[in-house]
């Protein structure tokens, strides 16, 4: 159909093609908080090409086949993709208005992701006790804040569930709480994809 | 205790900051005092800080972009005075390390906060009305964006008074802003303004991308909305794509600067030119976030001036959202002389051509527009038709830019120079002054007076081609930019003609501010009673001005391109409608605390004041958490509550 003839249709018949007016809340907030993270992996993208571009530069100092450990980095990764799969379960639970249910995957999803921060610390605080910190080259440099960047995403995303599970307890499971507990598991998910990313370009490209 | 701060970071040895900060501070407190002298603080809380109505929120921006070109402007005249006298064995009244912090002071001022506050405000005024909705999408999220923006300004402004600026120009290039090379706090001063900025921009972005998505009046398909809508869709998309590389970038040099890190330094594997190629990777990008909202008000001021719809508004759409998606295929024309070798060089020189297509497909549209129409020569088409002329030669020199061979002997010159104030000023801010004069009377429900307004233009006009002309020639002639000495005094001459131009542009501010004065004065006799002085198209028009909170008491329905138009032509319907209670958002002071806390952590983490940095951060956290808290963000307008307001604003009895 072309333009001119939808001209002609009248204002009733052209839902579905974004003329049936002002959309819900829900669809607002989530499609809202969804272009936030879109610019978060542009933000990361940034870090990724510096990280490409530094990888090398490592200026007569440690290498990443020197620093990674796999086995580490494979618990590490299988942490926090099973606290996405217990964030979902979550999440359905709350749609479901099923509280106890969701406080049980809220805390499991708690403790894999806490415990993928635990791996990732212990990790740097290696590195830096052998003398490869951030300020060791422009490659380290790279890493840390790439890796580290998504590190505080995580630990902002904790922070956050703990916020969350309050309301969900003071206030129960009311459609403003679920509009933000939607938001929450879109960010849950959304560090998933980034570490996907980390574990390609940086460790698995990089312990080689 | 306080960091790196002291009262040695007054600079009470050089008398010119220290003047003008005082009578800055002076007026501040002047104002402040009038404020409460007069009992206005409830009112300016009520009605304009916690606001978190869109139109209140824009006029602030354009105010704040408007009182920040007064102060990119007192740079621009100080730089030329320097350059028209300072030739030969004179040295001028400015030294260099003062001239170098005032160049970098007046590129970071005129972009973000500037040209970015003017166009921001005029997409928070005029985009929610012309979809014929109520507000965006998160109206609390956008006075957090206006604040966090006013603090990056203060800020900067902070700096001419407490410690300095960079002296690194406005894109601030390692290896010169890192701390071997800038150890003191005015790179700091430009990059945290910068950030607090930018997460309010991002915001922005996120904000209105969402509300021209999902919220558009019934009946609104894409191909119905008018074009400034659309060039705002654009502007928008471009923030959240490209804002966010610049937080990272920023990100790696404060990193660089404050942790030890090897981003972009000489040693250790830092790699400059990185930086260089990701600051235009939003850089240029951000050219079009500034151009496309302007040639959206061109496009509104023809049509509406020519008294006929936009010619070819579906090419016009097409144009723009072909410019959106090239303006990420070019950054590297910025800096050709990289060496990145003939075929990179040869592949961003054709695609920067290439941009010229769309763009001049919408000069012919706006063209062909005014072709036959019964054009009314108001001021905002005078600032529209002198940007047509002036843009097309911005544009064309910028094409002579886009071939590496002349770049290489163009670059950095006063040519490029010329060039880019031809299209900002020509393009963007003409944009913004026509926007500004198109949209007064619906915000403040009277019009602009045409005679200064005129005479502004005008003197917009010659000032521009006086200032930026020689500027091509002298480039030409191979004069460099950002001299703080000019050693060939055949340059002088044009330089002399160019400091005229800069006069000649501080009448036209001061023509404005008359302006102002007058339209104000004389407002009882310019009230605008119909809500549509201009005989406009779009449904912005089909409110009353200044509008009611609400906007639109009833959506409109959209059946046209120009729905207000086709509601004119088919005649006033006699019928009152049937109001419904609506939920309105309630003010918040949101914006304002998490602003006032920013500037304290950004102030201490260019000082280094680690606690109070940790403080304010803290603060900004529990307030987000507090406000997260809350549940009442709504009140509820009753149905019989706006049948009330709608008569009284309409002047209507009460039905019989």
């Amino acid at each position: 159909m072309t333009i001119a003839t939808i001209d002609a249709v009248p204002a009733e018949r052209v839902r579905g093609r974004g003329g049936g007016g002002p959309a819900p809340t829900r669809i607002v907030v989530a499609y809202g908080f969804w272009i936030f993270i879109l610019s978060d992996f542009v933000m990361f993208s940034g870090l990724f090409a510096a990280y490409a571009v530094l990888s090398g530069n490592t200026a007569g100092g440690p290498t990443g086949s020197d620093l990674f450990d796999l086995r580490r980095v494979f618990i590490e990764t299988m942490c926090l993709l099973f606290s996405s799969y217990t964030c979902g379960l979550g999440a359905l639970s709350a749609e479901r208005q099923q509280r106890e249910r969701f406080l049980v995957f809220a805390v499991f999803t708690f403790v894999l992701g806490a415990a993928f921060l635990f791996i990732e610390i212990s990790e740097f605080a290696g590195m830096v006790s052998k003398g490869a910190g951030p300020s060791r080259s422009g490659f380290l440099s790279g890493f840390f804040t790439l890796v580290g960047m998504h590190g505080a995403h995580v630990t902002s995303g904790l922070v956050w569930l703990i916020y969350m599970v309050a309301q969900v307890i003071a206030k129960g499971l009311r459609p403003h709480v679920l509009r933000r507990l939607l938001c929450w598991s879109l960010f849950w998910h959304a560090l998933d994809i980034i570490w996907i990313g980390v574990l390609t370009l940086v460790y698995l490209m990089g312990a080689r | 205790m306080l960091g790196n701060l002291s009262w040695a970071a007054i600079p009470f040895n050089e008398p010119l900051p220290i003047i003008s900060a005082a009578v800055v501070v002076i007026v501040i407190l002047v104002v402040l005092g009038i404020i409460t002298v007069k009992g206005w603080w409830p009112y300016l809380w009520r009605e304009w800080i916690t606001s978190v109505d869109h139109k209140h929120i824009g006029v602030m921006y354009v105010a704040l972009g408007l009182i920040m070109l007064l102060r990119g402007y007192a740079d621009a005249i100080m730089m030329r005075t320097q350059q028209a006298i300072a030739v030969g064995g004179a040295q001028g009244y400015l030294p260099p390390d003062h001239y170098n912090q005032i160049f970098s002071a007046h590129g970071t001022i005129m972009i973000f906060f500037v040209a970015m506050p003017l166009v921001i405000g005029l997409m928070n005024f005029v985009v929610p009305l012309q979809l014929g909705v109520r507000d965006v999408a998160f109206p609390v999220l956008n006075s957090v964006s206006f604040w966090l923006t006013a603090s990056g300004a203060l800020l900067v402004n902070v700096s001419l008074v407490i410690g300095n600026f960079a002296r690194t120009g406005w894109m601030g290039y390692p290896p010169l802003s890192e701390l071997a090379f800038s150890p003191d706090v005015g790179v700091d001063y430009y990059l945290w303004p910068l950030q607090i900025s930018g997460i309010g921009t991002l915001l922005t972005g996120v904000n209105f991308v969402t509300t021209i998505l999902k919220l558009r009046a019934p009946g609104m398909i894409y191909f119905r909305m008018p074009v400034f809508c659309w060039t705002a869709l654009a502007a928008n998309m471009l923030i959240i794509a490209a804002f966010p590389i610049l937080t990272a970038t920023f990100v790696m040099l404060l990193l660089d600067r404050y942790v030890g890190m090897h981003f972009f330094t000489n040693n250790a594997g830092g790699n400059q030119m990185m930086y260089v190629n990701l600051f235009w990777a939003w850089g240029h990008p951000e050219v079009y976030i500034l151009i496309l909202p302007a040639f959206g008000v061109f496009s509104e001021v023809v049509a509406t001036f020519s008294g006929k719809g936009l010619f070819s508004y579906r090419s016009m759409v097409l144009a723009t959202l072909g410019i959106c998606i090239l303006s990420f295929m070019v950054w590297l024309h910025h800096f050709f002389t990289m060496g990145a070798g003939a075929d990179v060089n040869a592949f961003f020189g054709i695609m920067s051509a290439i941009i010229a297509v769309p763009t001049g497909v919408k000069i012919f549209n706006w063209l062909f527009t005014l072709f036959r129409g019964r054009i009314v020569f108001t001021t905002p088409i005078l600032f529209a038709i002198g940007f047509m002329v002036t843009f097309v030669i911005g544009g064309m020199t910028g094409v002579l830019l886009a071939v590496p061979p002349v770049d290489f002997v163009l670059h950095n010159s006063t040519f490029l120079v010329a060039h880019f104030h031809n299209v900002i000023i020509g393009g963007v801010l003409f944009g913004m002054l026509a926007g500004y004069n198109y949209w007064f009377p619906k915000a403040f429900g009277f019009t602009l007076d045409e005679r200064w307004g005129k005479a502004s233009f005008w003197c917009w006009l010659v000032g521009f081609y006086l200032a930026f002309m020689p500027l091509y020639v002298l480039g030409l002639m191979g004069m460099t930019r950002r001299l703080q000495h000019i050693a060939d005094p055949s340059w002088q001459p044009l330089l002399l003609v160019a400091e005229l131009g800069a006069i000649v542009i501080f009448l036209a501010v001061l023509c404005q501010i008359v302006q102002l004065y007058v339209s104000i004065r004389t407002r009882e006799v310019r009230r605008d009673l119909t809500g549509d002085p201009w005989n406009g198209r779009t449904l912005e028009w089909a409110t009353s001005s200044p509008p009611p909170p609400y906007n639109f008491a009833v959506l409109p329905r959209v059946e046209t391109i120009d729905a207000f138009w086709e509601m004119k032509r088919r005649g006033p319907t006699a019928v009152e409608p049937t109001y419904e209670t609506i939920e309105m958002p309630r003010n918040s002071p949101l914006g304002f605390v998490i602003a006032f806390f920013a500037v304290i952590a950004g102030f201490s983490a260019i000082w280094h004041i680690w606690w109070l940095v940790f403080l304010g951060l803290l603060a900004i956290a529990v307030t987000v958490l507090a406000f997260g808290w809350s549940e009442n963000r709504e009140h509820e307008l009753s149905a019989n509550e706006m049948a009330r307001m709608e008569r009284a604003r309409l002047g209507l009895g009460r039905p019989a």
